[in-house]
């Protein structure tokens, strides 16, 4: 029986960029060793954090959407738990609504990119936005 | 609204005017009477069946400036998607994209 997830990891801002890319790998091959399909992931890089996590304020935010056992997440947890590079963790299974939104929001980011590599005016309106929107889009 | 006026009428305006026939309270600008406008659930009325927990720019209309969820009886929300809307929220606070407590967060 398989289930789809949603895992999202915030890294400390500590570690440098091999590290970071490092931590990340870990956590896929962890993931694809599970037995689990990996669908989706996304790397939102560093940001503000609203409120400070273990004196920190900014992480490293990832996420990855996969196919997995359920057993298999209790493992994934603890690895987050155990891992000290990790300051925050949040796995969610996705229901059928969930799934749909994830495969709208996916073609809109992807077509979001390519206008923002075509048209000139992005830059220009990207600032007025709220910094959390502009990191979304 | 006539009852009121001649309750009013012999304390407030009786001395400006000096007494007389003419003691109704007159308002310069007209008075905004506060009409409800129909609430209606927004996920319901555009069929969003599924509320993001990432997209805390989103959900920072269902929290008053302090961060608190607001009450579906200020927001209109149904039943089933403040449930859900509550649950984004808290999943948004849980990874740092929204605050638990703040101060003029709007």
């Amino acid at each position: 029986m398989t289930n789809r997830y949603e895992t999202v990891f915030i890294l400390t801002p500590v570690l440098s960029e091999d590290q970071t890319k490092e931590t990340v790998t870990k956590f896929k091959d962890l993931v694809k060793k599970g037995r689990g399909k990996i669908r989706h992931e996304e790397s939102w890089g560093m940001r503000k954090l609203a409120y400070p996590i273990q004196k920190k304020s900014s992480g490293f935010y990832h996420l990855i959407e996969f196919d997995g056992d359920p057993a298999f997440i209790d493992k994934l947890e603890t690895e987050y738990r155990r891992d000290e590079r990790v300051i925050r963790f949040l796995t969610v299974a996705m229901d059928k609504h969930h799934i749909e939104f994830a495969e709208k929001r996916r073609d809109r980011r992807s077509g979001a990119a390519d206008g923002a590599a075509e048209a000139g005016d992005k830059p220009a309106r990207a600032p007025r936005r709220k910094k959390e929107n502009v990191d979304n889009a | 609204m006539s009852e009121t006026t001649n309750t009013a009428a012999p304390a407030a305006p009786a001395p400006a005017t000096g007494g007389g026939a003419n003691n109704e309270i007159r308002y310069l600008t007209p008075i905004s009477i506060e009409t409800t406008k129909e609430k209606y659930c927004r996920f319901k009325k555009f069929g969003i069946k599924y509320i993001d927990y990432k997209d805390a720019d989103f959900l920072l209309r269902f929290v008053n400036e302090q961060g608190k969820i607001l009450p579906r009886r200020l927001t209109g929300t149904s039943q089933k998607y403040q449930k859900k809307v509550s649950q984004a929220v808290k999943r948004s606070r849980h990874l740092a994209l929204m605050p638990y407590v703040a101060d003029m967060m709007k």
